[in-house]
């Protein structure tokens, strides 16, 4: 394959990464929403494989494999059996409405877009167009975070702004140091235990997993 | 101008208006067939336009000239739009016609004649399904307009010849902000011809229906001329989303040797995206008229990313 070929791959990539977020943001249901998920982590970890081939970067390829094993197979998978305990299906709440949302995530795309102009020109990298498209996703999933009072979802969302968090790494400077990708691949599976130990508890302590009954805590 | 390129022309606008009423047959029948019923054949919509057209109008008393004269205009603006959009060849007598502003406009005037007749009567179903078209139709038109100006963004025109002659005659590359485009074009096309997320052609069901409470009150000939109305118009959307997302295959004007080609290119690529919108019918559930502003405006913002990324990965 010739290199431009390569880029335009790439681009095709983000572009989806980027179409991910925003069916994320729009989404009402946490089945769905754990899929979407799900399939963030496979075009994340396909687009890295491309950067690595295309840059012959061989510990890229090992973060291409943590990544599916990880955020497409155990995290999913962990997400799944938490929803089944909780008996957590029920339709996503949402504090805006998902229009507004939406129009809110087109604003942070043009931002991030900007930001990410003069920074992508000094870069070297073949990926370097798609570090704006990084930096908007990893915002999108923050906007998803604060609109969402489940806790579930605003689980989803972290983990999936550390999904853009990757990508801009990936995009910026060919990712990070092994060991430093290794660490914070622990990370978020040790946090991700942790947080599913926590969802227990506020149910017990609340009977719900809205958030917002937790803002009570300082009135008592 | 040669006679050739005009035969050319008049070749391929026969072939659209006669050719049309076969697609919506065709989709019925993916439908039928993904449903697990065995369906009325490809050519059901053929009679049903021979029966319809042997049928004496009946017209209600007080429905003024405006009444009997939208089917007919909403016919010709239907066999205009399907006609303009290049689908066997490029470069035409009537190619300078053919800009994607103008396309937009057609439809809009076919929408406002027949809202405007549906509203004649003055019947409560026919207001009703008036303004909902009229709240579909303005939510569907600037998600189209972005669509377009997407495309054009990459070849610096808004003529449909210019875009699809830059697509499909260049060097092949992978644009992202086409994908964006895509999508966006397919919700706007569901919206726009009635289809299932947001209308079901085939139900009178008086809470849900948009398109079929307008026309409730035509009858023979009239209502011929709007069912095969709506056939170009769904030719016409598929003919542009062909020429926009995949254009290759399609002749060089007035190249007769060229012909059979995209002949049968076209014939190909209408068969698989009549059935790819009767998959989508299948599978999905239809919104409440509520969510239809949402899913248009999801329409919108797609189209609008698709420009951003255009900007962003340049290309």
């Amino acid at each position: 394959m010739t290199t431009p070929i390569i880029g335009q791959v790439i681009n095709l990539l983000a572009s989806l990464l980027l179409l991910i977020a925003f069916a994320m943001l729009s989404q009402r249901r946490i089945l769905s929403l754990i899929n979407l998920f799900a399939l963030q982590g496979l075009v994340l970890s396909v687009s890295t494989a491309v950067v690595a081939y295309s840059s012959s970067q061989h510990h890229l390829y090992y973060s291409a494999a943590l990544t599916l094993i990880l955020k497409v197979l155990i995290l999913p998978s962990i997400l799944h059996r938490l929803i089944r305990k909780l008996n957590v299906k029920w339709d996503v709440e949402t504090l805006l409405n998902i229009p507004i949302t939406m129009l809110l995530g087109i604003v942070l795309v043009i931002f991030a877009f900007n930001l990410a102009a003069p920074i992508s020109q000094m870069a070297s990298t073949i990926t370097k167009g798609t570090l704006g498209i990084a930096m908007a996703s990893v915002l999108l999933s923050f906007l998803m975070m604060i609109t969402r009072s489940k806790a579930v979802p605003q689980v989803i969302g972290f983990l999936a702004m550390e999904n853009g968090l990757f990508f801009a790494a990936t995009s910026a400077t060919y990712g990070m140091p092994m060991v430093v990708e290794l660490g914070i691949a622990l990370d978020v599976l040790v946090g991700m235990f942790i947080l599913g130990i926590f969802f227990f508890h506020i149910r017990e302590t609340f009977d719900s997993l809205d958030l917002q009954h937790m803002e009570k805590l300082k009135e008592d | 101008m040669n006679l050739s390129a005009i035969l050319y022309q008049l070749l391929q606008d026969t072939l659209v208006v006669l050719a049309a009423p076969l697609l919506l047959g065709w989709v019925n029948q993916c439908r039928a067939w993904l449903q697990n019923r065995s369906g009325a054949g490809v050519l059901q919509p053929y009679r049903v336009l021979v029966k319809l057209f042997r049928k004496d109008a009946v017209l209600a008393h007080n429905a003024s000239y405006l009444f009997r004269f939208a089917p007919y205009l909403r016919f010709a603006c239907m066999w205009l739009a399907a006609a303009l959009v290049p689908v066997l060849a490029t470069d035409l007598p009537l190619s300078p016609a053919v800009d994607v502003i103008a396309l937009v406009g057609i439809f809009a005037l076919a929408r406002v004649f027949i809202s405007l007749a549906a509203m004649d009567v003055g019947t409560a179903f026919g207001s009703l399904g008036a303004r909902r078209e009229m709240l579909v139709g303005f939510l569907a038109e600037p998600a189209l307009l972005m669509v377009f100006f997407t495309a054009s963004t990459i070849s610096q025109s808004t003529s449909l010849i210019t875009i699809v002659e830059t697509l499909a005659h260049k060097q092949f590359l992978l644009y992202p902000s086409l994908a964006f485009a895509a999508v966006a074009f397919v919700m706007v096309l569901l919206a726009e011809n009635a289809r299932i997320p947001v209308d079901n052609p085939s139900t009178h069901l008086e809470l849900t229906m948009i398109h079929e409470a307008m026309i409730l009150e035509y009858s023979a000939r009239h209502l011929a001329l709007i069912e095969w109305g709506g056939a170009l118009k769904l030719l016409a959307y598929f003919s542009i989303g062909i020429a926009l997302f995949i254009p290759w295959g399609i002749a060089e004007g007035g190249d007769w040797g060229g012909l059979p080609l995209a002949v049968a290119a076209l014939l190909a690529k209408l068969a698989a995206c009549g059935f790819g919108l009767a998959l989508l019918e299948t599978i999905s559930a239809k919104l409440r008229l509520f969510r239809v502003p949402e899913f248009m405006g999801t329409a919108f913002l797609l189209a609008v990313l698709g420009m951003l990324t255009h900007f962003l990965l340049g290309s």
